[in-house]
């Protein structure tokens, strides 16, 4: 739908009772079936658990604002991850194994951003080609062994705390801020929502659209780049599947947390408890023993509703 | 580019002539991979290598005719490789308890044919996108084969059963005239039957279909079931030819048969391409991955050079269609 005004802002109030009650339900939910759910310890481990995923949904809330998508997110995770660990287990600098994991991660993104914007591929075809790009270099770089043995340095960031507050989760708030900042305060921001909503205005106010669109995907990749850091060190080791499917939990995130897939306006706010509403959906799950591939099914079944309801709603 | 002009309104029965030459490309690129493997090689050109490599291509290809036709309405599969891996851990559960190969491949089939009529369901009345419900369906049936299985092997299999994908008739392969059967009737229904024409016209313009009377939700949940019992029929060709089913079985069989389908000249737009174009493409797909082993190149490097193809074989498509336009 092309018609829709360049700056399509959210609006709230219209939207939270979605996201907001798909995870007040599940809180509730748990409460009562999982015993040890509301302990504070548990819920502490849900927030930690979902900073990796935080890290990926966010800019992918921004790719899939452009009418974009990125399957390659977790395989590029996972590359990520195995660079931190072999750097880090190389030079024994949890820094340079960071800056190798960003440099891979932007590099991929940056890739990304050429294909779909240049080279014009549909984004779920050129990033279905990456991921196995990014899988297949995985099992290269590792021989499709784990990398064992990492400095203590990386180990410590997710398990070290800032004023009381764990490393993992101050870096998933410094994040959703930076991202905050840049997609409602900038101008690139507002920019993102024009990629989406209407790229031609974007061309007559004399702006690339096509540069516009890589640093979006750029962002996702460098994005994995970091996330792939704490993966090695949540992990403490780096592994050739670490990330496998994690792009679709993101992309379940972001589904579940309103943002559209065809009309280019997207809610961070909405993502990050789309983000909670899955790690919930899957510790609670585990608390009451389901196997992870049971919890694999159910986040697909939430996409799948989330994304008829959002059809639902674009049609009224 | 607007949505009436995309994908040309000539009749695609035409394509002997219009895109003979882009066929013509493709059997060529085939012969020079051959030529190549054959001077790399000592092993190329025996007859048991070329006769595991009409195999393995037409593995890839019982999953890319389904898809095919998929592509062909401007949609994509991606569950393909999950369906495969549950219908035959469905279908080798059934031959176990019931020892009846027979109702073990109804199950197949019939497991692969409902998971793709619930894609048909979610594209069609629920207007998902293809790509969205797909890859949600992917990892549901991810998610129930492992529990399904719970990290069990089945193995074991009734020798006439293991016929199937493992035994040979005037000394072909099976799978191999299966292949050709298959090849037959998706030609013929693509080329020769108005259904087959409706489909083309779905991908090439669907306002355009939808007004001139093509129940269009009708034919794309045609469409979609088919993909999905042609992965059920993979799923049978796979357990009679490993003798065992595992849930890991399909994790890498999606990317090869979207890659043989997009080799094969068929355009993600849709209204393009042919079922005979997705056997060239599983063909060349299977000689590279064929070379690679020959030439004692890990298998850890066939996921990277996949990915590669998949986007050389798009970007390839859309210059040489810009071009002709």
């Amino acid at each position: 739908m092309r018609e829709v005004a360049v700056v399509a802002q959210p609006n709230p109030l219209q939207r939270i009772p979605g996201v907001a009650m798909v995870l007040v339900l599940l809180i509730a939910l748990f409460s009562v079936i999982a015993p040890g759910f509301l302990s504070v310890a548990n819920l502490s481990n849900v927030l930690v658990q979902s900073t990796i995923l935080t890290m990926l949904a966010l800019p992918m809330t921004l790719i899939i604002m452009t009418e974009g998508l990125d399957l390659s997110m977790g395989a590029v995770l996972t590359l990520t991850s195995l660079c931190v660990a072999i750097v880090s287990l190389a030079t024994k600098s949890m820094l340079l194994g960071l800056g190798a994991g960003l440099l891979v991660g932007t590099a991929f993104g940056l890739a990304n951003g050429w294909l779909v914007a240049i080279l014009g591929i549909p984004p779920f075809v050129a990033t279905l080609g990456t991921l196995g790009m990014a899988q297949g270099l995985s099992l290269i770089v590792s021989d499709g062994q784990s990398v064992v043995g990492i400095p203590h340095s990386v180990r410590d960031i997710y398990s070290a705390t800032l004023l009381g507050i764990p490393v993992p989760i101050v870096m998933a708030l410094v994040t959703y801020a930076t991202f905050h900042g840049l997609l409602y305060h900038t101008r690139f921001g507002t920019y993102i929502f024009a990629l989406g909503g209407n790229r031609e205005a974007l061309r007559y106010a004399g702006l690339s659209p096509n540069r516009l669109l890589i640093a979006v995907y750029a962002i996702g990749g460098a994005m994995a780049g970091i996330a792939g850091l704490l993966m090695t060190a949540r992990m403490n080791s780096g592994h050739p599947t670490a990330g496998l499917g994690l792009e679709f939990d993101a992309i379940a995130a972001v589904a579940v947390g309103g943002t559209s897939f065809e009309r280019g306006n997207g809610w961070l706010l909405g993502t990050l408890l789309g983000v909670l509403s899955v790690g919930v959906l899957r510790n609670g799950l585990n608390l009451i023993s389901l196997p992870s591939s049971v919890q694999v099914a159910s986040v697909g079944v939430l996409v799948i509703v989330a994304l008829f309801l959002d059809g639902l709603r674009s049609r009224t | 580019m607007t949505d009436i002009t995309k994908g040309a309104m000539a009749p695609p029965r035409s394509f002997l002539s219009q895109d003979a030459v882009q066929l013509f490309y493709r059997l060529l690129a085939a012969f020079l991979i051959c030529a190549v493997l054959a001077v790399l090689s000592d092993s190329f050109l025996s007859l048991g290598n070329i006769l595991n490599v009409l195999r393995q291509a037409s593995l890839t290809f019982f999953i890319a005719s389904g898809l095919t036709l998929v592509v062909l309405t401007a949609g994509l599969d991606l569950s393909v490789g999950a369906n495969v891996a549950l219908s035959a851990c469905l279908a080798g559960t059934v031959i176990h308890t019931t020892g009846s190969p027979a109702l073990g491949i109804l199950t197949g089939l019939a497991c692969g044919g409902l998971v793709g009529l619930i894609n048909g369901v979610m594209v069609t009345a629920l207007r998902i996108p293809s790509f969205i419900a797909t890859y949600g369906m992917l990892w549901v049936l991810n998610g129930l084969t492992y529990w399904y299985m719970a990290g069990e092997t089945l193995h074991g299999f009734p020798a006439g059963f293991r016929q199937i994908g493992s035994g040979y008739l005037f000394g072909l392969p099976i799978p191999v005239y299966l292949l050709l059967v298959f090849l037959g009737i998706g030609t013929f229904f693509a080329q020769r039957t108005v259904w087959g024409q409706e489909i083309y016209a779905i991908g090439a313009n669907p306002v355009a279909a939808r007004l001139s009377g093509i129940p269009v939700a009708r034919r794309l949940l045609l469409v979609y079931a088919v993909s999905g019992t042609m992965a059920g029929l993979a799923s049978i060709i796979f357990l009679s030819r490993l003798n065992s089913a595992e849930a890991d079985i399909g994790e890498s069989l999606t990317l090869p048969a979207i890659a043989a389908v997009l080799i094969g000249g068929t355009s993600l737009f849709g209204g393009v391409g042919t079922v005979f174009g997705t056997f060239i493409g599983a063909l060349i797909l299977t000689l590279v991955l064929n070379g690679m082993n020959l030439l004692a190149v890990s298998a850890n490097w066939q996921p990277l050079v996949t990915g590669v193809i998949v986007i050389l074989a798009v970007w390839l498509d859309m210059k040489t269609r810009r071009r002709a336009q």
